[in-house]
């Protein structure tokens, strides 16, 4: 199976867009904040955007080199793009969208994708998750050895995303192409990609595995992106080997890790606890506040306590009776304190 | 509801702006008969006038749309140094008199003018033929189209461009099966526009092709012509100018209203994404 390298360095507005990539078949999510440089990332890849300097090899394929003078227009780079609001042509029926892929193979991928009954509907009649699709055949329709996804679920509303996430995922794993996805979703990415890169001001942050990401984050950014509460403070040694953290917040709270100085923690809202009275368990960190917010979330529940959010089970928080503004105390652990050095 | 002072002023304003806008041509039914009218048409001087405008109109606007279209898909897609001042250069008959256009054609395709020593040494003679017309017709009515075209052409969404050149497509293809389309509309509406103006081109024409019955005279010539001579044949030629006129502007006012109900469907439905 040929590799897909990509070298970018490119001056965007307010930063330098500068990372390097390499992509087996396998998909990889770049996710991060708007403006970040992402979607620049895809139209360098497509042709759609010549960067300063830069490397777009598929195998032996040279898309774009700059060092040789070589840029492909888009239409003679096999890639596979789907634009964020689809890009389909509002003149032409969905089939005739399909078949300026490519017609060879449109009568199939009509079926595959199940829009074969939506053939001669335009555009502007058919759903977003329809639409989806009909962009999804329209890219594979050219045979593309690259698939590139902009922001693929962001035009969904919430209920057709999670079935479309699904579906997405699945076709992925099946399709076995190198596959870039732009988000901002750290979610989307973690549910659809094999790796995902953190992407802010242009760089990457990290690359990693998605449970890696979580498990490990390089900084404060990636923590806070994928989730975690990231409290903000200053370190200095503290009882038993722990670090002590005087947290902006107001209070003090243990890590197992070492640093010093200005730090931030990240605690994920899954490792922290709520209870009435602080427990007498192995937590040692504990915040005594009234719930701000308490969201439902199927069969779990978000409790905003204090500067901390918690994930606890639906359950859970109806055995306690929680209900906002009642005064609780949110528990950590030691260990489930991640320091993060500034 | 009532009518304020203020509304009062703006109902009477409008009322006098419209009525003054629709009195001659009110008045041109008025002055003539059915059989005067039918006459009129009939009559040599406008059947003739009424073939030469038609031949020269549509070659011009064969020209216009051949050589426009590219013209203004270069200046709507293509970011380059200078490119404000074309756009400019493209307006410039708009502002310029009609009798200065056809002055400037005559010194410049005339037999001593600029190019008219190269065009007789080729045996073609321009000024004062049907050429002429065609070229003062397409010189004042091109910016209509062009400027229209533009704007048609900017208005089609740079990711339909760019999703078919992903999927294939050269920028030829592009444009003929993403761009052309989508801009039909603008395109139809402008070209409308710069037929309402062809056919009523006057200044330049007289100036740069004279006014010879069957060969240059159209029908706006022919209005003048026969004014001095026969009144009446004058008012018949004006009332079928306005009923071409009339009609061509309908046509320019219909095509994008019927384009945009046919595309409403894509905003109603277009996906909001903030959910």
């Amino acid at each position: 199976m040929e590799t897909f390298e990509l070298e970018l360095d490119h001056g965007l507005r307010s930063f330098r867009l500068a990372l390097a990539l390499e992509l087996g078949s396998e998909t990889v999510a770049l996710v991060g904040p708007s403006g970040a440089g992402k979607s620049s990332v895809l139209r360098a890849v497509a042709g759609l955007l010549r960067p300063e300097r830069g490397l777009v090899r598929l195998g032996q394929e040279r898309w774009l080199d700059t060092s040789r003078g070589i840029d492909l227009p888009p239409e003679r780079r096999r890639v596979g793009l789907v634009f964020q609001e689809y890009a389909l042509f509002p003149h032409l029926s969905v089939r005739a969208n399909v078949e300026f892929g490519g017609r060879s193979r449109a009568a199939e991928l009509l079926d595959r994708f199940r829009i074969g009954h939506l053939a001669g509907a335009r555009p502007g009649a058919i759903s977003g998750g329809e639409r989806q699709r009909v962009a999804l055949a329209r890219a594979l329709a050219r045979d593309p050895a690259v698939l590139l996804l902009d922001e693929p679920l962001s035009a969904l509303d919430a209920y057709t995303r999670a079935h479309v996430r699904t579906e997405l995922r699945e076709l992925l794993q099946e399709l076995l192409l190198p596959t870039l996805i732009v988000t901002h979703d750290f979610d989307d990415a973690a549910a659809l990609a094999d790796r995902v890169g953190v992407l802010v001001d242009g760089s990457l942050l990290q690359l990693a595995g998605p449970s890696e990401l979580v498990a490990a984050p390089a900084d404060s950014f990636v923590a806070g992106f994928t989730g975690a509460n990231v409290l903000r403070g200053i370190a200095s040694a503290g009882p038993d080997g722990l670090t002590a953290v005087a947290l902006d917040a107001g209070f003090t709270a243990y890590t197992a890790d070492a640093g010093e100085g200005g730090v931030t923690l990240a605690v994920y809202p899954w490792e922290v606890s709520v209870a009435r009275e602080a427990p007498d368990d192995s937590a040692i960190n504990h915040v005594r506040a009234p719930i701000a917010s308490l969201v439902p979330l199927g069969n779990r529940a978000r409790v905003r306590i204090g500067p901390l959010t918690a994930e606890i089970t639906a359950r859970s928080a109806d055995r306690l009776g929680l209900r906002e503004g009642d005064v609780v105390v949110a528990s950590f652990k030691a260990t489930g304190a991640r320091l993060l050095q500034l | 509801m009532k009518l304020t002072p203020f509304g009062a002023f703006l109902s009477g304003a409008a009322a006098l702006a419209l009525a003054f806008l629709l009195i001659p041509i009110v008045a041109i039914f008025a002055e003539l008969t059915f059989g005067e009218f039918v006459d009129g048409v009939t009559s040599d001087v406008a059947l003739d006038a009424l073939r030469v405008t038609a031949e020269t109109n549509l070659i011009s606007m064969a020209l216009i749309v051949l050589f426009g279209t590219p013209t203004a898909y270069l200046l709507a897609t293509r970011r380059f140094r200078g490119r404000a001042l074309l756009i400019t250069l493209v307006e410039i008959p708009l502002v310029l008199p009609p009798a200065v256009a056809g002055i400037g054609l005559l010194a410049a395709f005339g037999r001593l003018g600029l190019l008219g020593g190269t065009f007789e040494a080729a045996g073609i003679e321009i000024a004062f033929t049907k050429v002429a017309v065609v070229l003062a017709v397409t010189y004042v009515a091109s910016p209509f189209y062009v400027r229209t075209a533009i704007a048609a052409f900017e208005a089609v969404d740079p990711d339909l461009v760019a999703a078919s050149r992903t999927l294939g497509a050269g920028p030829g293809r592009t444009f003929a099966r993403v761009a052309l389309p989508l801009a039909g509309g603008g395109l139809g509406a402008g070209l409308a526009l710069a037929f309402a103006r062809g056919l009523g081109e006057f200044g330049a024409t007289i100036m740069f092709a004279g006014s010879f019955q069957g060969i240059t005279q159209t029908l706006s010539l022919a209005v003048y012509q026969a004014f001095d001579v026969d009144f009446d044949l004058a008012l018949a030629i004006g009332a079928l100018l306005v009923l071409v006129s009339a009609f061509v502007l309908f046509l320019a006012k219909l095509i994008p209203a019927w384009r945009r109900s046919s595309s409403s469907s894509i905003t109603a439905f277009a996906p909001s994404g903030s959910h």
